[in-house]
């Protein structure tokens, strides 16, 4: 079967294998990238649209210094008032990184969530990626103590993955208090600090 | 041609990879969850496993025997690289479920454990042939461990629920893989000594 084995012809072998696989591999990155790049795009986008209110203009991605937030898109109504949030927003779950879009209206009610990312246990962690489930219905319109309900909040955690649920909440609730924190400056500008407003406006 | 399809048939029966040589329990105890979960996983292997049994049977006999374990991992952890990639690519849904559990496929000891007993000593037409059986043996077993854990633990079968609510959760997890493992074994080889 095997050939015999010298140092000259054990290094040119693996050389040789290492270097067609090489090519190999670097082949096929380059033919799937592009369908990699597209397919996770259009994901951001559809979820993006899942997770606010229809038809209305959103603005590029924008990036917020702090911790857990990946970026945000800012919807606008007809009048330039701001109609929602969409943030991007990421937590340590229970087999990595848990990362969300999270819609928030400006008064801080959650109007709905969708997964972008996560390596939860497929079966357990992983039904939070399910449509209609109950823990996925209850996100939406939520507006109320965001912990599960075994940490004294109104979260029914998924049966059996509670990492996973608190994780979840954590998300949300970083999207909602980096809303909470915008909200807060429009009402000041609201009240009449009118140099506030106009920075708001060109950041937008 | 009887001689052809016996190596088909033995991947199912006589060889049987999860009931009878016990190999590949890690994908097996842990992708099992939902019979879809099993399935996709018994395919990604397939695949994996057909591919590398006959690169393997065509360079086997070229390869130095001191350095033929590193050169069939390197052969294994490209093809697996190539399924992830593509995954990535056409099946982002598939990936989402399964991608953990993608890149283990490299140490799945079947796909290294068919190089090493069949691949390296025989023809490449019968080298893909035990790939598919054995592949396919693998596939059939992850389903069927994935039906009777989702009957049990959600209630459903491929996704389609027949009971309201949750079924016996335990199924789901960890201990209910072993025990659906342990039975099943019984009760194949059971059948199969017959």
């Amino acid at each position: 079967m095997a050939a015999k084995s010298s140092l000259v012809n054990m290094a040119v072998c693996l050389t040789a294998v290492c270097l067609v696989c090489a090519a190999i591999l670097g082949v096929t990155y380059a033919v799937t990238k592009e369908p990699i790049d597209n397919a996770a795009l259009a994901e951001a986008q559809a979820s993006i649209a899942k997770v606010l209110p229809q038809g209305e203009a959103i603005s590029e991605e924008k990036s917020a210094d702090v911790e857990g937030i990946l970026g945000y898109y800012v919807q606008t109504a007809a009048d330039g008032s701001v109609s929602a949030y969409a943030v991007k927003t990421v937590t340590g779950g229970f087999g990595g990184p848990v990362t969300l879009m999270v819609g928030v209206l400006p008064d801080g009610t959650v109007y709905n969530t969708s997964v972008l990312s996560h390596a939860e246990t497929p079966g357990l962690g992983a039904k939070c990626t399910e449509e209609n489930s109950h823990f996925r219905e209850q996100w939406k319109g939520f507006k109320g103590k965001l912990a599960v309900t075994k940490d004294g909040g109104d979260i029914d955690a998924i049966t059996a993955s509670t990492i996973t649920s608190r994780a979840y909440t954590k998300a949300v609730a970083q999207a909602v208090a980096l809303v909470a924190g915008f909200s807060g400056e429009e009402t000041d500008a609201a009240s009449g600090a009118s140099v506030n407003n106009k920075e708001e406006q060109d950041n937008g | 041609m009887a001689n052809k399809l016996s190596i088909i048939t033995k991947g199912l029966l006589k060889e049987n990879p999860t009931f009878v040589l016990v190999l590949g329990m890690c994908p097996t105890l842990a992708t099992t969850t939902s019979a879809m979960n099993g399935l996709e996983m018994g395919l990604a292997t397939m695949f994996v496993l057909i591919l590398s049994n006959i690169v393997i049977s065509l360079i086997a006999p070229v390869v130095p025997d001191k350095v033929h374990i590193p050169v069939y991992i390197v052969v294994i952890a490209t093809f697996v690289t190539v399924l992830q990639l593509l995954m990535q690519a056409f099946t982002p849904d598939v990936y989402k479920t399964l991608g953990l559990f993608i890149p283990l496929i490299v140490v799945n000891c079947i796909i290294l454990g068919r190089a090493e007993a069949f691949a390296n000593k025989n023809s490449v037409w019968d080298s893909a042939l035990d790939g598919i059986g054995i592949g396919l043996g693998f596939t059939l077993s992850l389903t069927v461990i994935g039906i009777v854990r989702e009957i049990l633990g959600s209630g459903a079968v491929f996704g389609f629920k027949f009971i309201s609510g949750d079924g016996i959760l335990a199924f789901v997890m960890a201990p209910g893989a072993f025990l659906v493992l342990g039975y099943l074994m019984v009760l194949f080889n059971k059948i199969a000594k017959k």
